[in-house]
């Protein structure tokens, strides 16, 4: 058979989950690293990161209202999906999808951003005119008092929602983690690491996706960038970064001095087929690069044009590093044989249903839904009075 | 032509034996089939298994199993000097139409393995589906309601013998059903009727007539990955520690 060396299971020559399942997890940790970001200002009150709060909720939306997609494209029977929700089995990891995904978008992102917009929502359902004026008319939900005690009350509760998403947002990805983590059968998931890792993957993720966006949108808008705001931005990306490092040696030194059954056949994986994607981007190229040059950002005095430079390209790297991490788990999780015996191969198709076009679609999907969302919803202060771009 | 004594004689076992063969593969009647009264298993008794591949070909047939996927198939385990702490496996399209010839001077010990679903009590695969259309029937058979599957392949991922697939056409999980079909009616499973020497037997673990009782208690038997606690109730007879 093409592309399989050694014995495997004849079911098992199929991949099952191609590289859309790779994205699912990918963005709902972005969903979930933005909205951790938008938390540090709400609710621990990192003021350094304010520029960033609106953008970092209208991110996390946009790309949760694209998470499903994935999935949907995936399934044999899509049609049959609406199934989990009202006839959910109780011992299903993935039963839960929907409605952790449900509380997720409608309890928690949505409500947050109305309460947080609802002032501007409802002056321009006043100032705007023809179909806007309409939308925003809708948005408003009916509810026109924007007096300071009722603001005052928004404010509130959006801090409680707030505290609220915080676990949430632990819970939309280490569940995703958990889907994982909990098939016994594959040595390469099995591990209750796996969700700690994707919760901390998907902070370091999300953070990295808001800095870069609001690097960019202040460049594309001709503002200057906050650097106070970036500096801090990048100080927690790398913290939580190390950490999320540290678990995943920790990780791999445990499978490696423990050494079970399937080690042999996992570190043939290692050193073959994954060598790329998991030796050499995600680890090499997307870990230690971004944290040795993250680290000189904390310990040397850089200038300011250089710190920027090495928080797009940390931050770039830190994207690519995470789809490879997810691509290594998803992908790598099916390439050997349960038999420990034998492994196969992996081709993407270009233009299938799971193919490497959709793919690419599902990527710009939540970049065009926040172009919407942000047009809609500008997150920048209508009273902005940045100073112009430094010329870097 | 005259019929003498000789000829009765000589006719008399060929008709017996088609006879046989004709009620065999008549469904009985089955009104009474009670689901609390079985629970389904299978005996694998490896020393007897000659890998002809029939059992693979009654399965396709029985259940129109896709090619290139396979609802119960057949390893040959090559135990050489070369390969003696990791014998060489091969189960060439599933071992359908047995395997190759062992050439001269080949060396070594070999056997053969049949492999389908462990119609596991505590299955893996029916903890994660998202909406339990697989589910472990009350007389104990794992079966899939295909009217209902999403085709998410969560339950492939999660059986460990590597049993299930998702079908090319109908889009939803497979996999073996133990013939449900037809031991619901007091009938064996294809496999087990085609194996002509009975290297597979339909085991009912609750009625204590049926001779897997009297196998479990006098042979050593053993079930495939028993670490991962699944339940399984495929038993081997005589399954070399080197099988996974």
């Amino acid at each position: 058979m093409s592309g399989v060396e050694g014995y495997m299971y004849p079911n098992e020559v199929t991949l099952y989950w191609s590289v859309l399942i790779v994205l699912y997890p990918y963005i709902t940790g972005l969903v979930a690293g933005a909205f951790i970001l938008a938390s540090l200002v709400r609710v621990f009150r990192v003021q350094a990161v304010a520029p960033t709060y609106r953008l970092a909720l209208l991110t996390a939306l946009s790309f949760l209202l694209v998470a499903p997609l994935p999935l949907q494209f995936h399934l044999g029977h899509p049609e049959r999906s609406p199934e989990m929700y009202f006839t959910p089995h109780a011992t299903s990891a993935m039963a839960m999808f929907g409605y952790v995904y449900l509380w997720y978008l409608m309890a928690v992102l949505v409500f947050e951003i109305w309460l947080d917009y609802r002032r501007e929502i409802v002056l321009r359902s006043q100032q705007s005119k023809g179909l806007l004026r309409l939308v925003y008319k809708v948005m408003t939900l009916g509810s026109n008092n924007i007096s300071e005690r009722s603001l005052h009350i928004d404010e509130k509760v959006g801090w409680i929602v707030t505290l609220v998403g915080i676990p949430s947002a632990f819970l939309l990805h280490g569940y995703v983690g958990f889907i994982f983590g909990s098939i016994k059968a594959n040595p390469w998931w099995s591990s209750p690491l796996m969700p700690v890792v994707f919760i901390f993957s998907a902070m370091v993720s999300g953070i990295a996706g808001v800095m870069l966006l609001y690097m960019a949108l202040t460049k594309l808008r001709k503002q200057a960038i906050d650097i106070r705001c970036v500096d801090t931005i990048a100080m927690y990306m790398f913290y939580i970064f190390i950490i999320d490092f540290s678990l995943e040696m920790l990780d791999l030194v445990h499978r490696i001095y423990e050494a079970d059954e399937s080690f042999r056949s996992l570190n043939f994986m290692v050193h073959t087929k994954l060598y790329f994607s998991q030796i050499v981007l995600q680890i090499v190229v997307g870990t230690l690069v971004p944290l040795v040059l993250l680290f000189l950002t904390q310990v040397v005095k850089l200038a300011e044009i250089a710190r920027k430079r090495i928080y797009v390209l940390s931050g770039s790297l830190i994207l690519i590093s995470v789809f490879a991490m997810r691509w290594n788990v998803v992908i790598g999780g099916q390439l050997f044989s349960k038999s420990f015996l034998g492994y196969t191969t992996y081709k993407v198709d270009l233009v299938t249903k799971e193919g490497l076009l959709v793919a690419i679609g599902f990527i710009i999907l939540p970049l065009v839904f926040l172009w919407a969302l942000v047009k809609l919803l500008p997150p920048w202060p209508p009273q902005s009075k940045h100073q112009t771009a430094s010329g870097d | 032509m005259k019929i003498s004594r000789r000829h009765i004689l000589v006719l008399l076992p060929a008709a017996a034996v088609a006879w046989k063969h004709v009620l065999a593969g008549t469904p009985e009647d089955a009104p009474n089939y009670k689901l609390s009264e079985h629970w389904w298993g299978m005996l694998i008794d490896i020393p007897k298994c000659i890998g002809c591949g029939n059992c693979v070909r009654a399965c396709q047939t029985e259940n129109d199993v896709p090619d290139g996927f396979f609802r119960t198939w057949v390893e040959r385990y090559h135990v050489s000097d070369y390969h003696l702490e990791n014998p060489e496996v091969i189960s060439p399209d599933g071992g359908k139409e047995g395997f190759p010839a062992v050439k001269a001077g080949e060396e070594g010990k070999f056997f053969f393995v049949p492999k389908m679903c462990n119609h596991c009590s505590d299955s893996p695969c029916t903890q994660v589906c998202p909406v339990g259309a697989t589910f472990v029937t009350p007389d104990g058979v794992v079966l899939i309601d295909q009217q209902y599957c999403l085709g998410c392949a969560y339950c492939v991922q999660a059986c460990p013998y590597g049993c299930r697939y998702i079908h090319p056409t109908k889009k939803v999980a497979d996999k073996c059903t133990l013939c449900y079909h037809r031991i619901t009616k007091g009938l064996t499973t294809a496999c087990c009727e085609a194996c002509p020497t009975g290297a597979r037997q339909l085991a009912d673990l609750k009625d204590p007539k049926d001779p897997i009782h009297e196998f479990l208690k006098t042979h050593s038997v053993q079930v495939l990955k028993p670490q991962m606690a699944t339940g399984a109730k495929a038993f081997y007879n005589g399954l070399d520690g080197s099988v996974r």
